[in-house]
């Protein structure tokens, strides 16, 4: 029963770690764009939520509707005048740019809010849970977060299959310069994607800070989290990201309960051997087209 | 076709090109670099209280990190975010030989090399598979695989502090000990950029050169792609962890978060790489000069130092995607380190 | 009257290569000009650096009396120019349907939607649904069209628009031109089958290393005329 639980916890923890690996699998599938401050926005994010959460006094839940749009325009200038100029076929000028940009963050976060942990409080909801039969008990706040990032990720599918926008999307990640001679700027289709990506990177960094403490250098194990689901599920296939994320959270969940139980591993340990493993088994990941990574 | 070393006289009859690495700037600048290698060397003996030698062994070694990250990044197209798990892997190996087993501690500085090639070796399996961006988040997965490793080991006991004890010095003296150890730094800085110099210099520069341009189109000139990348993996990886004990000989104390740390053996490596110049040999050595003097500027200031020296990498890779270096050249085009081939025709100034 | 689309002093080219030199060209509202020459020519350049794809190095190119140099390649589809590329250059990710439609992302009002794209090319009807990977290469090629003809261009460039084809696709596919002509929309078509350009065009540029040898009414034009300008020779008297 104790393994049934840490199956079922990682269920839950895989559409948070699916919701931090959207941004990256996006922003891949769309521009071949790797951003390595992906897990250092997440941080910065939840830090952002704990100075509107305190200079406001309200839930955590409200900040939410702040920080997320903040750090969308953040997303969407930062790709329309840094990181555009850094795209091309050699992946060097962008992945230093963003590792510069993830050592800057953690850095000026250390100086704005010092090295000590935080958190977010939302309130009784953290706590409340549901009994399942069996006796595994489930939380009210990992199933809403679990809730959460299976909307987005469904809405974000139907988003670039069915509407316009979409459409444009695919036609750009496709082929930017006939893209172009459709009326389409592709410039300005990545600082969208680069929107979205930071959109829904703030909403995981705010649920990551109203479930655990952080502090300003645990950017780099988030990044690294996301990547794994993205590989682990395939590469451009946001399906794929949310399957990724499942199998990365119960690794992690029954990694934990091995630490438990045995001394011996530990969650993120053997999420990695699991990375590994996936890697070396199946590079194309699980529903990957075809494209290596 | 053959190509004609500098030197060898023309084939009468021949046209009087001849293909040349040299030019009077290289020249002098080896003839500089040469003087300059033996002042350092030299330091010991008259920099007697120390207040150069202390800085520059920190300079030196991560001289040489800079060229090895320099090697892999900006000449073989592998832009690894995982070099400190060598860093690591080097001094777990020396704390391992020199503490654990008594064996001579300067002799154990190469085999943790070895230690780290044979490390890289089975890394090189799983992040081959990835290329460009998640190529390098795969070889930080891998470096942070490896540290949790060495962190739950209960041989290595990385979760505790660790320092190489007087005993395992042996008979040498904490004098000698410092002495040696500025010297392995030294070796370190020279050797690292001399490694590259002679990589570029020979059959796998070129072959790199052309996979860098294009992987597939180097393919069917009929270059292994992999095993000349395989090549420069595991030499890079032998010399970080040659730094990596070198590192643990002139540090009091170590753990596995800091021995395994990404800020300090990859983030400032790759900002002084970047702020140089990626892509030239010289630029490594202007970066590490820039790290030297802001790092002095804000000793006192650990945060301030990697948001200052981050912004400006981050910049420059935008702005001036060649760092100082190019800067430099394009404001007059000079060459010291003779690696790129010069056509010069008849009538040309052969100097 | 001043012409639809006046190109003078063109030059253009890829990094150090220049593939274009000082073309002059003249295109009037509602004919039909087709631009022949060798392979290397420059057909496709001039086509891709009047699209925006390939920067002009010099020279003035007016469109409808606006300086179109200084109209970035996403926004001249807005202006009225419509590019059906060399190679169709359909996208994989989306189905036929969805390849038209995004035609009219940028569109200008008029005649031209899905339906009557259909009705011109009546055998797209079927395989609306489809991904675009499967298509034939005529196939492939109408969708293209019907793609540019859905942004309601004033100016639509066709590149290459037989290569690869056989005979009777070819033909169909010309078969559709005078319905686009008669709906106000003026072409500009790069072909290599001479006598294929001949008979769609009402004018006939040929092009020889990048520049403009011989402009003319292809029914005045002598076969020894065209043959001598595409291959360079001097015309025999």
């Amino acid at each position: 029963m104790i393994w049934a639980n840490a199956v079922v916890q990682g269920l839950l923890l895989g559409g948070l770690l699916a919701l931090f690996a959207t941004g990256l699998s996006l922003a891949f599938g769309v521009m071949r764009f790797v951003n390595l401050a992906h897990g250092d926005l997440a941080v910065l994010a939840a830090f952002l939520a704990v100075s509107v959460t305190g200079g406001l006094g309200v839930n955590p839940f409200w900040s939410l509707l702040v920080v997320v749009p903040a750090m969308a325009a953040v997303g969407y200038l930062l790709q329309r005048y840094a990181f555009n100029r850094t795209m091309g076929p050699d992946p060097l000028p962008s992945i230093l740019v963003t590792f510069g940009l993830s050592v800057v963050i953690q850095n000026a976060l250390l100086e704005g809010y010092s090295a000590d942990s935080q958190g977010l409080d939302a309130g009784p909801i953290e706590t409340a849970s549901v009994e399942l039969p069996g006796g595994i008990a489930v939380g009210w706040f990992p199933l809403l977060m679990a809730a959460v990032a299976a909307v987005v990720l469904v809405g974000l599918q139907l988003f670039l299959s069915r509407t316009r926008m979409g459409r444009a999307f695919r036609a750009t990640s496709d082929d930017p310069s006939t893209a172009r001679l459709m009326g389409i700027d592709d410039r300005r289709v990545y600082a969208a994607v680069m929107a979205v990506a930071f959109a829904t990177v703030a909403m995981a960094g705010l649920f990551l800070g109203m479930r655990q403490t952080f502090g300003p250098s645990d950017g780099p194990a988030q990044l690294i989290f996301a990547f794994e689901a993205v590989v682990i599920g395939g590469i451009g296939s946001l399906w794929g990201t949310l399957l990724g994320g499942v199998v990365l959270g119960v690794s992690q969940t029954v990694g934990n309960q091995i630490d438990v139980e045995f001394n011996f591993l530990s969650g993120p340990l053997f999420g990695h051997l699991i990375f590994l493993a996936a890697l070396a088994f199946r590079p194309t990941g699980l529903l990957g087209a075809g494209r290596r990574a | 076709m053959s190509v004609r070393r500098t030197g060898q006289p023309a084939a009468p009859g021949a046209t009087a090109y001849r293909i040349s690495r040299s030019t009077a700037e290289s020249k002098a600048g080896l003839a500089g670099s040469a003087l300059l290698v033996i002042v350092l060397f030299t330091l010991p003996w008259w920099d007697s209280d120390g207040s150069l030698q202390t800085p520059l062994v920190v300079v030196l070694y991560y001289l040489g990190l800079a060229q090895m990250w320099n090697l892999l990044a900006g000449f073989a197209g592998m832009i690894s975010i995982g070099q400190q798990m060598f860093v690591g892997a080097g001094t777990y190996a020396l704390l391992q030989f020199a503490e654990a087993w008594g064996l001579d501690p300067w002799l154990s500085v190469p085999a943790a090399g070895l230690v780290a090639a044979a490390l890289s070796a089975p890394v090189a399996l799983f992040a081959f598979r990835l290329s460009g961006g998640y190529f390098a988040i795969g070889t930080w997965v891998a470096a942070e695989a490896v540290r949790l490793l060495v962190t739950e080991s209960n041989d290595l006991r990385g979760g505790d502090v660790r320092s190489l004890t007087r005993e395992s010095l042996g008979d040498y003296s904490l004098e000698t000990r410092a002495n040696v150890t500025y010297w392995l730094a030294l070796a370190l800085a020279v050797g690292g950029t001399a490694i590259v110099v002679v990589v570029l210099r020979s059959r796998v520069g070129l072959a790199l050169r052309s996979v860098r341009d294009s992987e597939d189109g180097a393919r069917s000139l009929g270059i292994d792609v992999i095993r000349t990348k395989a090549l420069v993996w595991v030499v890079a990886a032998f010399w970080t962890g040659c730094a990596g004990a070198v590192i643990l000989l002139s540090a009091p104390s170590t753990t596995a978060a800091s021995a395994f740390s990404v800020s300090r053996w990859m983030a400032l490596v790759i900002f002084i790489v970047v702020i140089g110049g990626v892509g030239s040999t010289t630029g490594p050595v202007l970066g590490v000069l820039v790290f030297w003097f802001i790092d002095e500027q804000l000793s006192d200031a650990e945060a301030w130092r990697f948001i200052v020296l981050g912004g400006i990498a981050a910049v420059m890779a935008i702005v001036a995607p060649r760092g100082l270096y190019g800067l430099i050249q394009r404001w007059r085009p000079l060459q010291f380190f003779p690696v790129r081939r010069r056509l010069i025709g008849p009538g040309a100034d052969s100097s | 009257m001043t012409a639809l689309l006046d190109v003078r002093g063109l030059s253009a080219g890829y990094g150090d290569f220049q593939a274009l030199f000082e073309v002059y060209m003249a295109v009037e509202e509602g004919e039909t000009l087709a631009i022949i020459g060798a392979n290397g020519a420059g057909k496709t350049t001039l086509l891709r650096t009047l699209a925006g794809l390939v920067p002009a190095s010099s020279g003035t190119v007016r469109f409808a009396g606006a300086d179109l140099l200084a109209v970035p390649a996403w926004k001249r589809v807005g202006h009225g120019i419509s590019l059906v590329p060399e190679g169709r250059m359909l996208f994989p990710s989306l189905d036929v349907r969805e390849n038209l439609l995004i035609g009219a992302h940028a569109r200008r009002g008029g005649r031209w939607n899905l339906d009557r794209v259909i009705e011109v090319f009546p055998l797209l009807a079927p395989l609306l649904g489809r991904p675009s990977e499967v298509l034939s290469g005529g196939e492939k090629q109408a969708v293209a069209i019907g793609r540019a003809l859905m942004a309601n261009p004033r100016l639509m460039l066709l590149d290459e628009v037989s290569l690869g084809l056989a005979p009777l696709v070819v033909k169909q596919l010309y078969a559709a031109l005078p319905e686009v002509v008669e709906a106000g929309t003026t072409v500009l078509v790069v072909e290599q089958d001479i006598g294929q350009a001949a008979a769609a065009a009402d004018r006939l540029v040929c092009l020889l290393e990048g520049r403009v040898v011989l402009e003319g009414d292809p029914d005045c034009l002598t076969r020894g005329d065209i043959v001598a300008a595409y291959f360079g020779m001097k015309a025999e008297t």
